[in-house]
This record gives C-alpha cells, structure tokens and sequence, in this order.
C-alpha cells in the first residue's frame, strides 16, 4: 500500500470534506538506522549477545535485578504463583542441571547464578508462537509484540529456560493493603496488560539510544559483557576468546545467547 | 429437523435446564475471570497450562473417536454401526466445540483470538490444530446433518457428501496427532518429548471415546423408542477391549524407556506422578486409582462372559472413561510442568471458579449433545414407526 | 392472520428499542453537544496536515507501532520530508500533553475506548 504525495493530498483534501477516506498509509521509513536523529544513535549488531562471569557476580547484589525491574515496569505481586521476572538468580544445579554433580567446589554450589532470556538463535518460543507475537529481530533479540500476543502461553512450555511470565492479573493493580504492584512507574516504558506473556527483551529500547542493556550498565563489578558476536574485535569476542564459558541446556540446541564463566 | 429439538417430554426440558444451570454457575465464574485474568485460576508462572488445556486434549481424543463407527461402516459396509453413526458424528460435533471453547476459555486477551487468522504461523502447531478442529467440526455437521436429512426423507444422501465421509476418517486421526504434537515437539519437556505421544492419544482416544458412545446407546435405549442395537454395542464393546490394551501397553512402554535410560529430565515427571518428588505428590492418589481402574475395566473387557453382559460392559466403560479421563484430562498436561524446566516442584491444584468454568464447558457440550440427539433420535423414531 | 397485530405491535416496539439511542440523546439534548479539542502545544503543525491526522491517526498510530515494534526502526519521515522519532510517549504527547481535553474529547463522544493506555503511561497532564 504506496502512497505517494499526490494521494496523500486527496486524502487530505477527502478529510477537508468530511469524507471517511480509505485508510491507506505508508510509513516512509528509513532502511539503515546507523545514522538515525535519535539521541546518540542506535547500537546495532547482527547478533547480539552477552557474557556473565559469574566469578565477579557478588553474592547477595541485587543490583541488575532491581534496576531491570524497575526501568521495565515488572511488577512485584509478592507470591510465586503470579510472579513475573526478566532477569533473576538461581542456584548452579538449576541453571546447570546437565553439568552438575555433588562434589562441585564451594563456591560455585551457594552462588546464585543470573538467569533471563537466552535470547537463542533457534528459539523454540518462536517456533510454537501462533500468531508470530514473539519473534527473531534481525539483530538476534528474541522480541515480543504485546499488542499481539493472544495469552495461549504456548511460548511458556515452549521455553527450556522459564524465561517467560504472564500477567496472571492486572499488573497495574493494588494489592490487599492498596499499594501498586509497580512500585514506582516508569513512563517511559509501557507496562503490560493482563492475559499476555512477557520477557526479557535485552533492553532494545536503550540500544535504540545507543544504550547497553540496563543489568550489565549497572553491574559495579562489570560482570555483564554485551556486544555484537559478528563483529570480531568487540570485548565480547574478546572475553570468549580469553576464557572458558559455558551456555544452559546446550543439548537441546536452542543456541542460547547468553554465555557463563564460571 | 431442529424444530424436533423443541418439543419434548419433562425429562427432556428438566435436562435442558438442569444443563443450562450449571453453565450460568460457570458463566458467572467466566465473568469473573474475565475481569480478574487467569490469576483467578490455580495456573502459575510454573504450571501454566491446568484444567482448560487439559480438557481440550481430552475431548479432542473424544471428538476423533466418531472414526471407530464411521470406518466400519462406510469402508467395510458393517451394517451393525448404521445405525449408530449419526450418534458418533453428534458426539465428535459437541466434542469439538468443547475444544474450541476450552482454548478460548484458557486465552489470556480472548478478544484478540481472530489474530491466529489475521497474523497466521504455519511453523505453529497450535495454527495446524485450529485448522483440523475447525475443519473437523464442519465435516462432521455436514455429514452428520445431511445423512440425518436424507434417512428422514428415505433416499440416499447427495453425493457429494460421500466424499467427505471419506476425508472425514484421516481427518479425525489428523485432529489428535496434531494435538499430541503440541506436547510432543518441545525440546524442554521431558514429560511430552516422546515420539509415542501420538499413537498414545489415539489408543486412549478410541477407548474413552467408544465407550462414552456405549453408554450413550444404553441411555438411549433406557430412555427412547430407538435402539441402538445390541450387536452394535457388543462390537463398540471389542473396540474399547482392543484401544485400552494399546493404550495401557503404550503407558508402559513409556514407562520402561523413562526408567530404563534413567535420563533425569524425563524420570522426575514420572516419579512426581507415581510416588511424589521431594514431598509433593498431588497427583499421585489420582495416578494410582487411573493405574488401578484400567486394570479392572481390561479384566472386565476381556474376559467375553463379562463383556458381553450389557451391565458389566456398561461398568466397564465407565472405569474406562474416569481412568482415561485421569490420565490424560488431569495428569498429562499437568505432570509435563512439573518439575518445571528449571527442575522446581510447585503444585497445581484448580480453583472454585476454574472448577466451575470447566464444568460448564462440559455442561455446554452435553447441551450440544442433548439437542442433537434429540433430532437425530426424533428422526429415527419416526423411520421405524 | 389474526397475529398480525401482534407482529405490527412487536415490529414497533423492536423499532423504538434498536433507535432508543437516537431518542436519548435528542431529548436529552446531547445530540447537538460537539467535542472541543484544546491544543497546547508551540509547534505550529502536527507531524502530518490536520485533515489527514482527523481521519488517519489511528492507522498512523498502528502503523508506527507495527514499525517500530517488529522492524525497529524508529524514524518517521513526514511527507514534507521532516523526520520523528516514532513514539506515542515521546512524540504524540509531548505536543498533545493534555489528554483529557484532547484524545479524550473525541474518544468519549464516539465511545471508543482505545487499548493503548492499558500498557502505555500517560505522562503528569499539562494544562492550558
């Protein structure tokens, strides 16, 4: 559906008359965002992907997951039955359960190891999603369409990971006691209504500043590397190079993003 | 025909009403989901498919069955099931639409359903499953509906509609294979990720659905001039003998592979239902009564001095149907989430209004079912008179 | 033919049911009300001509969303070639600040409810 200036004036001159005309529009858009007039410029890559070290990670640091949480909107309905969660720990036989075994050095057993959305090149959520409400960007982000997305929660058991939540309820209600589930808003950023699933969405409305993602621009230990894996000379191909890491579930060759030393 | 549906005895309207009842109770608990969310419902970040998907995948099984008169007859022109098609295809028509309103029922932004059509994945299974089960439906009401019409006028159905009977066979196979491949094709579930997922449904599907039309036919005998006939039922009775040792053995099968190979993954799940994982075992008493009624309906089944008394085939049935029900309208789905992939045991266990939602789903397909029987029954009444 | 007069009374009665609307609003004097729009924005003009945003705004909101959502890209170029950052928040509301005596107007005379708000937060109001 073109339109070019000559309809675009008709439809005006239609709307001068009160007539309902066909809505027909084309966003002329810009192909190439590299040189958009937003701000600092967009971070782009083709695949997107990032390095936890968890050898840095502090215990009991709650910093990625506060300020993920709050940019995001993710509301706290303080019960693990409607919970909701982009970026979290869990302990190592859980996020590891393949590589486990009881003589795993201290250490390693107690630490809480952060967990979010693998962000995979072969993800299974999109496989099964029917209405291609989640979806791959061409920079690798798995991304999701909340205006789309029909609350079948077929990209939930689709998930190896438990990187997806849905809005059991209205995240923008009260508790019992009327305090809000989103303790502070931020309008900036929608929250979600209540029948859809969410995630992790790798901050791609920061990258559209020419922003990192929020949990590795926050970690005081600089434990998050984020980068584009095709370009080689990045830090991030730079820090897998220089060690051992290691991704969740690799057996089931959903080629996960996000990539552990441990 | 349908004007046969509105004339009726007391038993007839006291039915009607007692149905419609049960699905105000559930309308109302809808309402209430509907402006809550599914939170209202015992579902969770962890479990997070219950009841609803449960039931689908039962009554999709229930639906498909309507092929084990159907084949019989139209391919191997057994005249014994003649007469009981139309109450198989009636039976797979409110079925399905049980299915339909289950999935819409456990959707998070219902209004937003059409958009499987508007924005279709062909990748998706649940796009294919929406395709077999609509289709499904609309064969079986046109077949259904216009061999009904022809018997009343005493000539033979247009032919066009023989076609259709044909297509209607693999189709009703199509609608439970796609429906296994929802679970069976997810790389994180231990539970479902079994090639036999498929044959599976349809063994338990061929047994839960005939002997549910076994019943039918014994209430429809007891309550109308129509009789389905006893040779009919003796060989529905066959039918379910036969899909209930396939179904039991395809269990056990999946049991010695998961135990056999030890692999973790997939052994949690059976031991969550079987003896109960790190001190939860809802499910367990339910598994253990499905495991024991099955027992008891094959003992029943195959042994022809029981089986071919009406009484203890009719009791067998229902140990078929409740057993079945457990394993697969209860236990399959919710076992598959539990522990959950990030190897967490959190229960489920259904809420009030879920309950009630779910009975009036049941209630809306036995209304369906009422009135089409009604018709159809009607009709053949007045063929005999 | 002797339910004739039953059909005529129930035809007239289905009429004055399904016009009631009409009815409503003319006695209760509300059918001459006319939604006013404030704008208190500097900007002289909006990112298309007025006629086209009065008939096209939702089609351009959708499309922007659809843009921005599945094809990241964020950048809007206006027919008379002038470029925007595709945003509800950022862009619509920045000019249109006051909600209540803009969208509002319009949507609560034609009783649309648009879904946009469900998610999207409408920034603290500027008033005139």
């Amino acid at each position: 559906m073109k339109i070019d200036r000559r309809d675009f004036l008709k439809i005006g001159g239609l709307g001068v008359l009160g007539f309902a005309a066909k809505p027909v529009i084309d966003v002329v858009s810009k192909g190439e965002l590299s040189e958009a007039s937003i701000e600092a410029g967009p971070l782009a890559g083709k695949r997107l992907a990032m390095v936890i070290d968890m050898t840095k990670c502090k215990e009991g640091c709650t910093d990625c997951i506060d300020a993920c949480h709050s940019i995001h909107n993710v509301p706290d309905f303080k019960n693990r039955k409607d919970e909701i969660k982009w970026i979290w720990n869990e302990p190592y036989d859980k996020t590891f359960p393949t590589q486990e075994h009881e003589f795993i050095g201290t250490g390693i057993k107690e630490r809480p190891f952060m967990v979010l959305c693998n962000h995979c090149d072969n993800p299974p959520c999109v496989r099964v999603c029917p209405t291609k409400a989640t979806f791959k960007r061409e920079d690798g982000i798995v991304f999701m369409d909340y205006h789309r997305c029909i609350g079948c929660r077929f990209c939930m058991a689709a998930c190896p990971y438990g990187s997806r939540s849905f809005n059991w309820r209205n995240p923008r209600g009260l508790d019992s006691s009327g305090n809000p589930f989103i303790k502070k808003n931020n309008t900036n950023f929608p929250t979600r209504t209540t029948g859809v699933v969410e995630k992790c969405n790798f901050c791609a409305e920061r990258l559209a500043k020419g922003l990192i993602p929020m949990c590795a621009e926050v970690c005081k230990e600089k434990a998050i590397v984020f980068g584009d894996l095709e370009e080689t000379d990045s830090e991030l191909r730079e820090v897998l190079r220089s060690h051992y890491t290691i991704r969740r579930k690799p057996g089931l060759g959903t080629r996960p993003q996000i990539y552990y030393i441990v | 025909m349908i004007e046969k549906a509105l004339t009726g005895s007391k038993k007839y309207w006291g039915l009607v009403g007692f149905l419609l009842v049960i699905m105000g109770a559930g309308f109302i608990s809808y309402l209430m989901q509907w402006f809550y969310g599914l939170g209202i419902t015992g579902m969770s970040r962890d479990v997070s498919w219950g009841l609803y998907i449960a039931q689908f995948t039962f009554l999709v099984g229930v639906a498909a069955s309507a092929v084990m008169v159907v084949l019989p007859y139209y391919l191997h022109n057994y005249k014994a099931f003649g007469r009981i098609t139309i109450l198989g295809e009636f039976l797979a028509i409110a079925s399905v639409m049980m299915c339909l309103v289950f999935i819409i029922a456990d959707l998070g932004q219902p209004v937003r359903a059409m958009n499987i059509i508007l924005h279709p994945n062909p990748g998706s299974i649940l796009f294919w499953d929406m395709i077999v089960l609509n289709g499904y439906l609309l064969l079986n009401m046109l077949i259904g509906w216009n061999v009904l019409a022809s018997e009343r006028k005493s000539i033979p159905p247009p032919v066009w509609v023989k076609p259709l009977i044909y297509l209607s066979i693999p189709w009703a196979v199509s609608i439970h294979t796609v429906t296994a491949f929802i679970y069976a094709g997810l790389p994180g579930r231990g539970f479902w990720l079994t090639a036999i997922m498929a044959p599976r449904f349809l063994a338990s599907a061929f047994a839960a659905g005939p002997a549910l039309l076994i019943l039918l036919a014994l209430i429809i005998r007891k309550f109308t001039k129509f009789d389905p006939g006893r040779e009919a039922i003796q060989n529905l009775g066959r039918i379910v003998t036969y899909a209930m040792a396939v179904s039991v053995f395809f269990v056990l099968l999946e049991i010695f592979t998961v135990f056999y190979s030890q692999i973790p993954e997939h052994m949690h799940h059976f031991e969550y239902l079987f003896t109960g994982l790190e001190g939860h075992g809802k499910l367990v008493p339910w598994m253990w009564s499905s495991a024991v009624l099955a027992v008891i309906s094959l003992i029943l089944l195959i042994n022809p001095f029981t089986r071919k008394r009406e009484g203890i085939l009719a009791f067998a049935c229902v140990l078929v149907f409740v057993s079945l029900w457990i394993e697969k309208g209860l236990c399959l789905v919710i076992t598959g989430f539990i522990p959950s992939t990030l190897g967490r045991v959190y229960e489920y266990s259904p809420t009030l209004p879920e309950i009630l939602i779910t009975l009036s789903v049941w209630a809306m397909g036995f209304l369906i079912l009422t009135i089409l029987y009604k018709v159809g029954i009607t009709v053949k009444e007045e063929i005999e008179a | 033919m002797s339910s004739s007069a039953k059909v005529i009374a129930g035809l007239i009665i289905f009429l004055c049911l399904i016009t009631f609307p009409v009815w409503y609003n003319v006695v209760g004097g509300k059918a001459s009300y006319t939604p006013e729009l404030k704008i208190i924005s500097e900007e002289k003009s909006c990112v298309e001509s007025k006629e086209f945003m009065r008939i096209e705004h939702m089609q351009l909101l959708d499309d922007w969303r659809n843009s921005v959502v599945r094809k990241n890209n964020r950048t809007y170029i206006a027919h008379n070639g002038k470029e925007h950052n595709m945003s509800l928040t950022d862009t619509c509301l920045k000019c249109h600040s006051n909600k209540t005596e803009f969208c509002d107007q319009c949507h609560n005379y034609l009783e649309v409810t648009p879904t946009c708000w469900n998610c999207h937060i409408v920034p603290e109001e500027n008033k005139l």
